[in-house]
């Protein structure tokens, strides 16, 4: 590609009259793209998460040995070498396939718990806010009693009811943070639902289930995105937590907090069966923090003229 | 000839707070109907109460010879639009001009969309270039187009008009006022018009109303208000203000 056409597509995206939707929604983002990429520590986090995807996507290609199958006889508690790069665990399973392997656990609790939790967050939050009166008052109290216990008990509390697994794992996690969602999305809502933009719209008849659907979410979901991003650190951690404690996933299946917890009892002679899967789970909790923090500036509606 | 909009003894209560007390008017079909008053003087709250953003307390409106009620209809907000005073806060953010001017018709559930958006898009002089952008790429008085677009879409008979150019500078104002003037005139329409400015409820009304407190003051035509044949001191305090800050020597 020449300069010239670069050049001449950027002036397309960056157009003041755009003839299309297409290109208006594509310019949008060109703009959000730009200011996100102008901070070097988000784009080192996307980096990051993009390794991780494709981690996970190629976790087939990349481990060469199975994640739960090891050699009992002859590699127990090998030290790193060329060989197993992170070493071998007590059961002879290979630690960088079961890392690589584990990035798919990892995605699979970030991914669930973001499409559980983010959207209930967002709804209870949008119609409390914009409902008020009893609406608003009884929504946000269930809200407060969620937020009123510490998330890893209440987590601890679901595991021990619904038995322990990593779907419920995912479950009890997505249950215990959809609250901090909640009062996001109510006071967004109180920002701009006395807005002239949301009057004009009750002034052309539009029911209240459509003015919250299509006016108000899309003015909370940056917000959202930002917080979600910046907590999937926190939900990994919490799905390690519950992992480590037994009542996340569940062997052989190889879960990073789940590693480290077997590795526990050999951490003071065979330290890298822990160490690797924690700094895995140092590095992409890391990854989602600064993508968070990239995302806030990039996506904040108070900032600038987006 | 009917009226249009028939309002009698309307009273708008804030948490204890009377902001209309017993106002009644009448406007007929076709008329240019004007709210002059200061600020606080419960003009900008009639508007809101006639569209039902106003919580009201007693008091009849009648619109189009059809009494209304708590709620309003769908059918009402097709006959009634409203045109806001900020242009900078009436348009939603996230929402290109297409999008805008498609919700309403999305909502009354109208076909003909795309000849409706462009015809709207003319009518207010804005042409196909400004379609898909977003507010925050449009100037003042380009935003008030598309507010006024926006309210015409629906094909209204009246037109509820909050000081429509207050937040626009002189130049901007003019073209908005004419514009006004303009539709009006084309589509026939009833304008309720509300400002604290009366050379513009001059020029742009027949008739108007003179608020103060909640209370009417006075009612007036237009040429009243010019040769200043006017009976409360209210007003002659306010045409007084109007001619602004004379210097004695």
């Amino acid at each position: 590609m020449s300069v010239a056409t670069i050049q001449s597509r950027r002036e397309w995206l960056l157009s003041d009259r755009p003839a299309s939707r297409l290109q208006a929604r594509l310019g949008r983002a060109y703009v959000a793209w730009r200011r996100f990429s102008a901070n070097r520590l988000a784009l080192v986090g996307m980096l990051i998460i993009i390794g991780l995807l494709v981690v996970a996507a190629l976790a087939d290609v990349l481990a060469p040995y199975s994640p739960t199958f090891g050699d009992l006889k002859n590699a127990r508690l090998l030290a790193p070498s060329a060989a197993h790069w992170f070493g071998t665990d007590d059961l002879g399973r290979d630690i960088y396939s079961r890392i690589v392997y584990g990035a798919r656990w990892t995605l699979y609790v970030v991914i669930l718990v973001a499409i559980i939790a983010a959207p209930i967050g967002l709804l209870v939050g949008a119609v409390a806010g914009y409902a008020g009166g009893w609406t608003d008052t009884i929504l946000m109290r269930i809200t407060d009693i969620f937020l009123a216990f510490p998330k890893l008990v209440l987590a601890l509390a679901f595991v021990a009811a619904l038995g322990p697994g990593i779907e419920n794992a995912v479950l009890a996690i997505a249950i215990t943070s959809w609250p901090p969602y909640a009062r996001i999305a109510r006071a967004e809502t109180l920002t701009v639902r006395n807005s002239d933009y949301i009057k004009a719209v009750q002034l052309m008849g539009a029911s209240p289930f459509r003015i919250v659907l299509r006016h108000i979410m899309p003015m909370c979901i940056s917000s959202l995105i930002i917080r979600v991003t910046l907590d999937m650190a926190g939900i990994i951690l919490t799905a390690a937590g519950l992992g480590f404690l037994g009542l996340g996933a569940q062997p052989p299946l190889p879960e990073w907090g789940a590693m480290i917890a077997s590795g526990r009892r050999f951490i003071l002679d065979q330290w890298w069966v822990a160490a690797a899967p924690g700094a895995a789970i140092l590095i992409v909790s890391l990854g989602f923090n600064l993508l968070g923090d990239g995302l806030r500036d990039a996506l904040d509606p108070r900032s600038g003229d987006q | 000839m009917t009226a249009a909009i028939a309002i009698d003894g309307l009273e708008v209560i804030f948490d204890r707070f009377r902001a209309l007390k017993g106002v009644s008017l009448e406007v007929k079909e076709g008329e240019s109907y004007g709210l002059v008053g200061e600020s606080g003087s419960g003009k900008s709250t009639l508007l809101r109460a006639i569209t039902g953003l106003a919580p009201v307390a007693a008091g009849a409106i009648t619109v189009n010879g059809k009494r209304l009620g708590k709620t309003r209809d769908k059918a009402f907000y097709r006959d009634v639009q409203m045109v806001f005073q900020d242009p900078y806060g009436s348009l939603h953010p996230r929402q290109t001009v297409d999008r805008l001017l498609q919700e309403p018709l999305a909502i009354h559930g109208i076909a003909d969309g795309e000849k409706r958006i462009e015809r709207a898009l003319d009518e207010v002089g804005l042409g196909t270039g400004f379609r898909f952008r977003y507010a925050h790429q449009l100037s003042g008085g380009q935003r008030q187009r598309v507010a006024i677009a926006r309210a015409l879409i629906l094909e209204p008979s009246i037109l509820l008009l909050d000081e429509p150019t207050s937040a626009l500078d002189a130049s901007v104002q003019a073209e908005v006022l004419n514009l006004l003037e303009e539709v009006r005139r084309r589509r026939k329409l009833t304008f309720l018009m509300v400002s604290h400015d009366l050379a513009i409820i001059t020029h742009m009304c027949e008739r108007l109303m003179v608020m103060q407190n909640g209370e009417a003051v006075e009612t007036l035509t237009a040429s009243q208000l010019i040769g200043h044949r006017v009976s409360a001191d209210y007003t002659r305090n306010l045409l007084r203000a109007s001619e602004g800050f004379v210097r004695t020597a």
